[in-house]
């Protein structure tokens, strides 16, 4: 104590953990996935970096995006990454969706006591050739959506999501009802909107957006030849097409 | 936590057994080794201030002062009350501290925090530079390497809840490749053109992105050695905890080079004018 009086015990706590801000976002369609975030890494008012990746490939179908703690982050990526080539190795296959997503669950719980302070989300193809996202919570809690936001912004974009997306709070024109799936080009305008709009709102994002793109095997990637900046990183022929599209977000 | 039942209080039921008839084996000794805690690192004690460096045209710069003093923020306890009243309280302790530091033949690393966890990290790291030279296959560490090696070390002492009090930069030039990142106690990691620790990442970080973001390949090795003079400069104006003494590592296609002690040389003579600071007039 600055005054030098004993009266109470000091407690001092070392805080293993810190808020490295960004947001990520993922949305499933029929045929593809699209799963984004932004590329600022922050701590408290300082940005540490404009370029940090949060969203990484782990097969030519699954996509994870990681937003919280990121030295955690970055850890946890790395050891599903590891479990996915022993996978491989011991099966000469790729692990499924559902099955990765059931993995992380089990990495997560498995941290119950001291655990890793990330928001996961994972994107991509399931074997039936739909597209889907699974959300965690940092323990590990999960279910398969349609679409999630999570991160700092996420009560800024969950919201218009539920209402883009589950068009809820709209009614549909007379005689007609509202689409269970949306086409990959209203996908990536949402998205854009999304993390633009999110830009202007919160000081922890922005500077840059890294969208992953998974297309179902033998499906045409409609919607995205009128984006620019798209970058193909599918590796074999005979599997679902993957894209990358890298943007500029507002830096201040 | 004591294992034995009958240590944790009454050892039994009176109502049951009034005169203690019933056997109670031997109580065993009650010393437990981890009943005040194991003591760990609370806070630093010995610190080095802010570490500035940028990528440049051909490699890398770093630069960092030659102070280790207290932390401006160190609480007194009972044991820091009797080590202060016979050294240091805000003192500028240890003027001549070399905070940077030469891993293999291509990488610089500089630390800012607590000064013994570094000397701790510089052994750790010898070590692994001499393990990986004895193999004599050809192959050594670059920055890349070191950087994640320290992020391992970094973040499995985090999770130990025993860390290394540390920021550190990392900065090399490999195989035409220029490398700058950053690591800190908690484990954290990220690479950028221009990074600072400390005070640093307030005072110097707006100058130094203005000069070096998006124009890396322009920055010749003298725009990057006085861009850090320029914010050494203006770290010692307003760092308390700093001094007018550093020195720059510079790290290129022709290998490591840590300099000598540069000076700074500051005019405090506006201070006259401003109120608060020399002889006032009202």
């Amino acid at each position: 104590m600055p005054d030098g009086s004993f009266a109470h015990p000091q407690q001092r706590q070392f805080n293993p953990y810190t808020d490295n801000g960004g947001t990520i976002l993922a949305i499933a369609g029929a045929d593809f996935t699209v799963i984004a975030g932004d590329t600022r890494q922050s701590e408290g008012y300082s940005i540490q970096t404009r370029y940090a990746p949060k969203v990484f490939r782990l097969t030519d179908r699954a996509v994870l995006a990681v937003n919280g703690f990121a030295a955690d982050g970055n850890m946890f990526v790395k050891k599903v990454k590891q479990r996915l080539e022993w996978y491989r190795h011991a099966h000469a296959k790729d692990m499924p969706l559902r099955a990765i997503a059931r993995l992380i669950q089990t990495m997560l719980y498995a941290q119950r006591f001291f655990p890793y302070y990330v928001y996961n989300i994972l994107g991509g193809i399931e074997e039936d050739g739909t597209g889907a996202v699974y959300s965690f919570d940092p323990v590990g809690s999960y279910e398969r959506e349609a679409c999630r936001a999570a991160g700092a912004a996420q009560s800024l974009v969950q919201p218009f999501l539920d209402n883009q997306i589950y068009f809820k709070n709209q009614k549909a024109a007379a005689g007609q009802t509202h689409p269970t799936h949306l086409p990959l080009s209203d996908v990536l305008s949402i998205v854009i909107d999304s993390f633009t709009s999110a830009t202007e709102r919160h000081i922890e994002v922005g500077d840059g957006l890294e969208i992953f793109v998974v297309v179902t095997k033998g499906h045409s990637p409609q919607g995205l030849e009128s984006i620019r900046n798209v970058q193909e990183v599918t590796t074999r022929a005979d599997t679902d097409r993957m894209f990358v599209i890298r943007r500029e977000l507002k830096k201040d | 936590m004591d294992h034995f039942p009958t240590n944790w209080g009454r050892p039994r039921n009176d109502a049951f057994d009034p005169y203690g008839t019933y056997p109670i084996h031997q109580r065993p000794a009650t010393k437990d080794n981890f009943a005040e805690g194991v003591q760990r690192t609370q806070q630093p004690i010995v610190t080095g201030t802010s570490v500035l460096a940028i990528q440049y045209k051909d490699g890398i710069m770093m630069a960092a002062d030659n102070l280790g003093s207290p932390p401006p923020f160190l609480p007194l306890t009972q044991s820091d009350r009797i080590l202060s009243a016979a050294s240091y309280g805000s003192l500028a302790r240890f003027k001549d501290i070399q905070r940077l530091h030469q891993v293999g033949n291509s990488t610089v690393i500089g630390a800012s925090g607590d000064m013994s966890d570094f000397q701790a990290i510089q052994s750790l790291l010898d070590e692994v530079v001499i393990d990986e030279f004895t193999q004599g296959d050809g192959h050594d560490l670059g920055p890349a390497e070191v950087h994640e090696y320290l992020s391992r070390v970094m973040y499995s002492r985090r999770s130990k809840i025993d860390p290394l009090w540390n920021s550190i930069l990392v900065g090399g030039f490999r195989d035409g490749k220029r490398f700058l990142g950053y690591i800190d106690l908690l484990g954290t990691t990220y690479s950028s053109p221009s990074i600072a620790t400390g005070y640093g990442a307030y005072i110097a970080i707006p100058i130094l992105r203005s000069a070096v973001d998006g124009r890396v390949d322009e920055l010749t090795e003298e725009n990057a050695r006085n861009l850090l003079h320029e914010c050494m400069r203006v770290l010692f104006y307003r760092d308390a905890r700093s001094l007018d003494k550093y020195q720059i590592a510079t790290v290129n296609a022709s290998g490591v080079h840590i300099s000598d002690q540069v000076h700074l040389d500051t005019s405090w003579s506006f201070a006259e004018g401003i109120r608060g600071y020399g002889a006032q007039t009202q």
